[in-house]
């Protein structure tokens, strides 16, 4: 860990003018920091900041203070009972300890697992723009299959973050000079392209303050993630979904992937796709065929083009039932 | 001293009377309070507010290459580092188990991100980023990452674990002959030992006096080891590991920490920490070595095995002559005149491979009991059946008796506890919603072995005893089974008895590894307390048969006589011996066991679940039945993993172990295990050993998962010859039809 100078922010306004890395949780910062793959030289520790609440907005929505730790996110009621979907993904991710200290930003924030951008002598375009890329080629089994670029094929691996995305959710941040904005979070990531080290659209020094969760979507709600272990792995792939039926049809899906691409994945063209539909595995097929036309595997995680596409036909067949 | 050497069966004992009604008992552990209250000291925990340094290893991160030259100045320079140490005596990885020699780096790098030098700074986070700014300047080499294209250049090593080669009659002839021929290849990667404990070590000098505390397995090689890579005389070292974090082997020779730890020290003039990262932990100890096993069955029509080959290729560094034994159990499991069991090591320049919790079985069984399962049903037997149609009556190898086998009966007890019947008769036929429903078993066995060991026994004048030896407890229960075992022969209850372990200036011992602790370290005690027996009746004028010692009193007779009067107001100190003999050679000792598994593998993704696991096994005498059965539930832990997620990754392009942490090599969390069930038979085994006990720490390990792969293969109608079983080899070959409809 190389030395770096440690302030905390006292209030909102000063911390983006603090010049330094924001820390949160620090469950993934510091990890990276200790392997000096990430090495600021300032940190801002802005756990003091008064974002910890979830307060009705007045569209009926929920908005969850960026400092809001995992756990008690997941454990919401008004959480549990409208975002059924956001509960079950955060509950699927890490473990106990660490959801008890992982905050919303710092979740939707978090870095890749590639296990060469961990590995400081290897390769990485994202660590090290220009290096190269150690995964293509390598030990891809995590990777992208879905938007990914010849300069990087990591995936983005928060759980927390697909559900939200089903969810339109909306980020709220703070830029240095005080002035704030909203944005869509299908809006606020980046794919790799040439600046895999561009991960979002967030400028120096901007805190994110909370995340917007629009009124809630009738229907059913699932978050399936498939693993290599039962516990404790990230996602191979994930799939939230909220579908409403009508009359035996599908009116409403929304969905959202995970472990596919460099960002949480939605296509509405596939969601299109199925509105008006009756849940038939054909329709459902027809739908996965839309999703991974593009998809492009890398060896090692050439299976997750088929398991996406079962798992996504599994999961409307399960949200679909007895409609 | 006292010395017992195992020439023949022993009879009737202390232990068999149980008149103190210790032994045996599933007591607590001795230091149980001590480890749950913090109090019991790791390796690093040592030398707590004394002032000491710390160290941070710098890795070499390249596979193979020649050092030209190390700049430290920059490192040197950052305030709070006192030294960086290089050179050539730097360890580049564990040292293997077989003799005093250390790995020392010698100016070259030999796998990727060994260690390369030592910072020792004021403090812990010093150390760690100063470790960043040494920098090494490599002409790189020629390096060979994996054995794929190099097979044909295997060595049969004679520095193994076992022979290389074992041979009996003509197995080619005989095969190409066979009426059935059954050839299969199995792959098992490589595996991690990770013990929760990451190998640590605190070492301090007095004048040219050095004293370490580390996590190790077997001191007495251990503290030569250091020794040697310190370049001391063994005399001058005292090695102290009072209790260990799991070891799993890969504390069997010494870590690099211990000795860059010394070396530390030495140029700083303090007490040096080092505790190797959890990356340090993945890349610079040790390994078990993947293989590629190609199993070959020769059979008559009606199914009876008749030769039997079983051929293992597996990779070590250059020069190393250790290999992952995988035919070790064949030799004598399965029946067939001609047999074939070989080993070939193939050079790779990757972190060195050694002893992983059962070398050989842990491995080479997940092979053999597949390949029973599925020859078992080419002839429409069912694979219960099958291996009694295939039970030997003798050492098939050396035609020497079994000195126990009671494999038999603990498949048939399993089968009826677990409910084989109801096992789905063909495979892929049951289905509970989303999920696909199959049973599977396999045989499990366990070399048996015993080492020379020692013990002394201090008798106080009031009558309590205490135990001393090097011994080690790494985790499985040593402290307390000694305990029980002088307890129960002694006639004391156990709160009289303490337990002095891991520490050299203690009388020496073999250590522990290859489930041959209990028994050879609870000899020696047990030949102690023979020995003070004899001396109270002596004392007494009585001989030592007629009398009986229970609760610190000795009854000889109508006489009841406390231990404090026999002993005089004087302390009573006896040291007894235990060797291996000619039971050893003329009987064939190993413990057995069979695994019953049910699992349920998701029709739409292929993940694997078990939910169910039963072992029962047999292993002579049970010193307590909770640490044994806690040992077994290990061994089902580990074979879930090995069955299902465990992997070490290595990137044949660098040499790098990709997968260097415990987020991805991915060892079972608790939601991967179902409730575990094990049961332990009553068993004897009179040519083991004093206690006629045998090993168990190893057991359950050997064959759980190739019970959990037949249990796959039962429920997808899937056979997977390549470990783990992971949903990518399945997906391919799962029906279409996904989701819980059906
Ligand atoms: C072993 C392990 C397993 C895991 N498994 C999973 C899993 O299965 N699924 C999953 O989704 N996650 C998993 N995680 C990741 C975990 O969810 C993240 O580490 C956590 O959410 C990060 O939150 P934090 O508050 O600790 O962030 P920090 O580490 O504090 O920060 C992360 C990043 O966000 C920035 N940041 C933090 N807050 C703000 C803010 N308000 N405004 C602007 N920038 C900010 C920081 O500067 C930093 O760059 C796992 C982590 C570990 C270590
Ligand atoms: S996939 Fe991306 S993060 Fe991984 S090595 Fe390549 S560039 Fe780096």
């Amino acid at each position: 860990m190389r030395p770096f100078d440690y302030a905390r922010a006292g209030n909102v306004a000063e911390a983006g003018q603090m010049a330094g890395r924001f820390i949160a949780g620090g469950t993934n910062l510091l990890d990276l920091m200790k392997l000096e793959v990430e090495t600021p030289d300032k940190l801002v520790d802005i756990t003091r900041l008064p974002l910890r609440g979830i307060e009705e907005t007045d569209d009926g929505g929920l908005r969850i203070g960026a400092l809001v730790s995992n756990a008690d996110l997941a454990a919401d009621p008004r959480i549990r009972r409208d975002y059924e979907v956001l509960s079950r993904a955060l509950l699927a991710g890490a473990s106990g300890q660490l959801r008890n200290k992982a905050t919303t930003g710092g979740n939707l924030l978090q870095r890749t697992r590639c296990s060469y951008f961990y590995e400081p002598s290897q390769p990485c375009n994202k660590r090290e723009p220009g290096s190269g890329c150690g995964a293509i080629g390598g030990f891809n089994r995590i990777h992208a299959v879905l938007g990914t670029s010849d300069k990087c094929i990591a995936t983005h691996p928060s759980d927390m973050a697909v559900a939200m995305r089903a969810l339109d959710a909306v980020v709220e941040t703070q830029k240095v000079d005080g002035s704030t904005r909203a944005i869509a979070l299908g809006e606020f990531y980046r794919l790799p392209g040439d600046t895999p080290e561009i991960e979002n659209v967030l400028e120096q020094g901007e805190l994110i303050t909370a995340v917007r969760l629009p009124k809630p979507f009738a229907g059913q709600h699932r978050y399936r993630k498939v693993r290599d272990r039962a516990s404790y792995a990230f996602a191979l792939v994930s799939v939230a979904a909220v579908v409403r039926m009508d009359g035996g049809k599908i009116a409403e899906a929304r969905l959202a992937f995970g472990g596919l691409a460099h960002m949480p994945w939605r296509d509405e063209t596939v969601e299109k796709a199925l509105i008006g539909q009756e849940p038939a595995m054909a329709n459902f097929d027809k739908a996965a065929d839309i999703l991974l036309a593009e998809a492009k595997g890398q060896g090692e995680n050439d299976f997750k083009i088929p398991l996406a596409r079962r798992t996504l036909k599994a999961v409307l067949a399960d949200a679909t039932k007895g409609a | 001293m006292n010395k017992h050497v195992m020439n023949e069966a022993i009879g009737e004992t202390r232990l068999d009377r149980g008149t103190q009604g210790v032994i045996g008992q599933g007591v607590d552990r001795y230091e149980g309070k001590l480890k749950v209250s913090g109090k019991a000291p790791y390796a690093y925990e040592h030398l707590i507010g004394e002032k000491v340094a710390y160290g941070f290893v710098v890795p070499g991160p390249i596979g193979r290459a020649r050092v030209k030259s190390i700049d430290t100045a920059k490192a040197r320079a950052m305030p709070g580092v006192l030294a960086v140490v290089t050179g050539d005596a730097i360890m580049h990885s564990s040292a293997q188990p077989m003799g005093p020699d250390v790995p020392a780096m010698k100016g070259e790098i030999f796998h990727y991100n060994q260690p390369v030098a030592l910072v020792v700074a004021e403090t812990f986070e010093t150390a760690r980023h100063a470790s960043h700014l040494v920098e090494v300047d490599y002409e790189p080499l020629e390096g060979h990452y994996e054995m794929e294209g190099r097979r044909e250049t295997g060595r049969a090593s004679d520095g193994g674990p076992m022979a290389a080669d074992t041979k009996r009659g003509d197995f080619e002839k005989a095969f190409a002959a066979s009426e059935v021929q059954f050839d299969r290849t199995y792959t098992t990667p490589s595996y991690h030992a990770a013990a929760m404990e990451p190998h640590a070590s605190v070492a301090k000098w007095d004048g040219d006096q050095l004293t370490v505390w580390s996590s190790c397995q077997l001191l007495d090689l251990n503290v030569k080891q250091i020794a040697n890579g310190v370049g001391v005389d063994a005399s001058k070292v005292r090695l102290l590991s009072p209790y260990i974090g799991g070891g799993f082997g890969s504390k069997l020779g010494i870590g690099p920490d211990a000795v860059l730890a010394a070396l530390g020290a030495r140029e700083v003039g303090r007490p040096v920490k080092l505790a190797l990262t959890r990356q340090n932990v993945f890349q610079a100890t040790s390994r078990r070595g993947e293989t590629i096993q190609r199993v070959r069955i020769g059979a008559t029509k009606d199914g009876r095995i008749t030769c039997f080959a079983h051929e293992t290729d597996t990779p070590n560094a250059e020069g190393e002559g250790f290999f992952e034994p995988s035919g070790i159990s064949t030799v004598f499991l399965y029946p067939g005149d001609d047999r074939l069991v070989t080993h070939r090591v193939v050079t790779t320049d990757v972190l060195t491979t050694s002893a992983v919790r059962a070398p050989g079985e842990a491995t080479g069984m997940l092979a053999t009991e597949s390949a029973l399962d599925e020859l078992a049903e080419q002839f429409g037997i069912d694979p219960i059946a099958f291996r009694k149609l295939n039970e030997p009556e003798k050492d098939p190898q050396e035609d020497v008796p079994f000195s126990s086998r009671r494999l038999l009966e603990c498949i048939d007890e399993g089968a009826r506890r677990f409910g084989w019947a109801d096992r789905p008769s063909k495979p892929a036929t049951r289905r509970e919603g989303e999920w696909l429903v199959g049973y599977g078993m396999a045989s499990a066995s366990r070399a048996n072995s015993l080492m020379a060991s020692s013990a002394e026994i201090e008798m106080s004048a009031d009558g309590r005893a205490t135990v001393k030896t090097s011994m080690t407890d790494i985790g499985t229960g040593t402290y307390t089974i000694l305990q029980q075992i002088a307890a129960e022969m002694l006639g004391l209850p156990l709160d009289r008895v303490d337990v002095l372990l891991g520490d050299t200036s203690l009388p020496a011992s073999s250590g522990s590894g290859g489930s041959w602790g209990a028994n050879s370290a609870g000899s020696s005690v047990f030949v102690a307390a023979e020995a003070i027996v004899e001396e109270f009746a002596r004392r007494l004028d009585v001989d030592a048969s007629t009398l009986t010692l229970k609760d610190g009193h000795a009854i000889a007779g109508n006489r009841q006589i406390p231990f404090s009067e026999i002993l005089k107001r004087e302390t009573l100190t006896v040291t007894g011996k235990i060797e291996p003999g000619d039971t050893s050679d003329n009987t064939n000792q190993a413990s057995y066991g069979a695994h019953f598994a049910e699992v349920a593998v998701n029709v739409t993704t292929g993940e694997t679940r078990v939910r169910r696991l039963l072992t029962v096994g047999t292993a002579g005498r049970i010193l307590n039945m909770k640490t044994a059965t806690s040992q077994c539930y290990g061994g089902q832990i580990w074979g879930i993993g090995y069955a299902l997620e465990e992997e070490l990754v290595v990137d044949p392009r660098s040499g790098l172990i990709v997968n260097h942490d415990l987020a991805e090599y991915h060892v079972p969390v608790h939601a991967d295990v179902p409730k575990l069930d094990v049961v332990l038979l009553e068993d004897r085994d009179p040519y083991a050993s004093p206690l006629a006990g045998k090993g168990i720490g190893e057991l359950a390990i050997a064959g759980v998962g190739a019970a959990i792969n037949n249990a796959v293969y039962n429920a997808t109608g899937i056979r997977v010859y390549d470990y783990p079983i992971t949903m990518d080899k399945l997906l391919p070959r799962l029906p279409e039809e996904v989701g819980a409809a059906a």
